[in-house]
């Protein structure tokens, strides 16, 4: 078997991020066998509180205390986990907004195969790994292989992997703070900028008319907002309506936007990206309008309606409208 | 400020259904709409923003096949004063470190001080700009979505977070940045734009003339290697509404009342 397995655990203000246990269950899935070892970096007692959580859980945990890791600097982590890792480490990232940062650049300066945005793991045979990816958000899925004896950098789709049931570890915190060698970078974190608070507020509605890219034309909207009217309900949207500056920031649902937890989720025009998938909450009944049968979002959908959405759209209000 | 903004021609999710081919070994290309990659129009569109307050010149390099000379050619009318395209056959199926170790042999014969990719492209891996840094040992950040040129020496840029955050850093110069949609509003290329770039010449670069061994790129030196494309059985998935656009509606209308979607 190949080096050492390895998670990196995301965590804020005390508490470890969801992907935590799920780095695990991964990590589990290449090396059935292997004691897996989470690395958590931050500084003081959040960061103490979030090494016995995970000592529940890993049988080893790899504490690094430094003031310069109190914000999570890929930069900076990169740095230490050169410093402290052995080169043939098997890395378990979760494949999100500091993972993505981290990963491909942690791969070249470990000398390591990178495979990023894992959604299944097949197994490790004569250390070829298989994974599984999507392409074409979400279209088509790929087999990838890669040769892991001399190290690995896996970053996995935060959701594809379920925790294992309670598998209490009673693991060792082991302090690696003094290992953690020259953390200087060339770029410094400055701070958070929270985001700005619209005139909605789309976590709370029960109901989401939500468009997406299929809505063509920012005329288009009122459509939307029509149907929303005669349901009752709030518009929100997926990521391109708000590149596009057709709706605000304050109604993006997604990994990037706003998490929902609706009781109804009307997808319109919708392709169902996971970063998009990411963001609805609490198994609402999810109806799904596209007029592309292979979109992803069917594959979530509870219901489906196979048409163009600007022709069936009108017709459904009007039919709410005359009950 | 030289600025390098990297691009690729991809097939538009946007305007096609992807399905894999009989083989089972990529997917069906006849008949694909073709685009430059949505998150690299936005670098370029940051690149000749930032050029346009501060100086300086944006070049745009693409790898792929002859083909991709065209998206080379769009960026250009845009706005971008260079383009250079790196086409060999021996570059086919490289991986991602395959890639970056290309790009890196092109950013060797420039002399840049900012080098763009976007945040992703079609393979959704979103590696190549974290490893070209790594290979340049320039300091990167990912997911840029605001740039401020401090001075000479550093920038400050907004990276999107989750829940929608934005984390502020400074970074130093040179460094490679990939770039998030939504950072710009892209301008319009219009076929008068195109027409005045159609004659320009744009060099092509193989691996003799980056200066590169065959078996470092390519399928040959792809440590992550893609088997095959497929599609897995399709999950229980939506229960499809069949009908006459008014019975669709109607059963939807009923569907919505029962899940307390309707007030």
């Amino acid at each position: 078997m190949a080096g050492q397995v390895f998670t990196y655990i995301v965590h804020k203000e005390g508490v470890a991020d969801d992907s935590a246990l799920e780095l695990m269950a991964a990590a589990g899935k290449i090396y059935p066998e292997a004691s897996v070892a989470a690395i958590v970096t931050g500084s003081g007692a959040h960061l103490d509180a979030v090494c016995d959580a995970m000592a529940a859980s890993y049988p080893e945990v790899w504490k690094i205390d430094q003031d310069v890791l109190a914000y999570p600097n890929a930069e900076v982590i990169r740095r230490l986990l050169v410093n402290i890792l052995p080169a043939d480490a098997v890395v378990v990232l979760a494949h999100d907004t500091l993972g993505m940062d981290l990963g491909p650049g942690l791969s070249i300066k470990l000398d390591s195969v990178f495979v990023p945005d894992v959604v299944g793991v097949e197994g490790v045979r004569d250390n070829v790994l298989t994974v599984v990816r999507q392409e074409y958000s979400g279209q088509v899925y790929t087999h990838v292989r890669c040769d892991i004896s001399a190290g690995a950098v896996i970053n996995v789709r935060p959701g594809a992997f379920k925790p294992e049931e309670s598998r209490s570890a009673a693991g060792q915190v082991v302090d690696k703070s003094a290992q953690a060698g020259d953390l200087s970078a060339r770029r410094r974190f400055l701070e958070v900028v929270e985001a700005e608070v619209g005139d909605v507020d789309i976590t709370k509605a029960d109901v989401l008319v939500s468009v997406g890219r299929g809505i063509e034309d920012l005329e288009n909207i009122e459509i939307a907002e029509g149907l929303a009217e005669a349901m009752g309900a709030v518009v929100s949207c997926s990521r391109p309506i708000v590149d596009a500056k057709w709706l605000e920031k304050a109604r993006q649902v997604g990994t990037s936007g706003k998490t929902v937890k609706p009781k109804v989720y009307l997808a319109l025009g919708i392709s169902g990206s996971f970063q998009h998938m990411g963001g609805i909450k609490g198994s609402p009944f999810i109806v799904a309008v596209n007029k592309n049968p292979k979109a992803p979002i069917f594959q979530v959908a509870d219901v489906g309606v196979v048409q163009d959405l600007l022709e069936f759209v009108p017709e459904l209000t009007e039919k709410i409208k005359a009950k | 400020m030289e600025i390098l903004v990297c691009v690729k021609r991809v097939p538009d999710t946007a305007e096609n259904e992807i399905e894999v081919n009989r083989e089972g070994n990529d997917i069906r290309r006849d008949d694909l709409v073709y685009s430059v990659n949505e998150w690299d129009n936005y670098a370029v569109e940051e690149a000749i923003q930032i050029v346009d307050k501060v100086g300086g010149s944006v070049t745009v390099v693409s790898l792929g096949d002859e083909e991709a000379e065209e998206v080379v050619r769009r960026e250009m009318a845009m706005g971008a004063n260079n383009g250079i395209l790196l086409a060999d056959e021996a570059f086919e199926g490289s991986d991602g470190k395959g890639l970056a170790t290309i790009l890196k042999a092109a950013v060797a014969k420039g002399n840049y001080d900012l080098i763009l990719t976007g945040a992703q492209a079609d393979d959704g891996a979103g590696q190549v700009g974290g490893m070209l840094a790594a290979m340049l040992d320039m300091p990167f950040a990912s997911l840029v979505n605001s740039i401020e040129v401090l001075d000479g020496q550093k920038l400050k840029v907004g990276r999107e977070i989750e829940g929608g955050n934005q984390e502020m850093n400074e970074i130093d110069l040179p460094c490679v940045l990939s770039i998030q949609t939504g950072i710009n509003e892209p301008r319009y290329v219009g076929i008068r734009g195109i027409r005045k770039v159609a004659s320009v010449e744009i060099p092509v670069w193989g691996a003799s003339e980056l200066g590169l061994v065959p078996e470092a790129v390519g399928a040959v030196g792809a440590k992550a290697q893609r088997v095959d494309y497929f599609v897995p059985a399709p999950g229980e998935g939506a229960e499809i509404l069949e009908g006459s656009t008014d019975e669709i509606a109607a059963k939807l209308i009923e569907l919505l009342k029962a899940k307390g979607g309707l007030k």
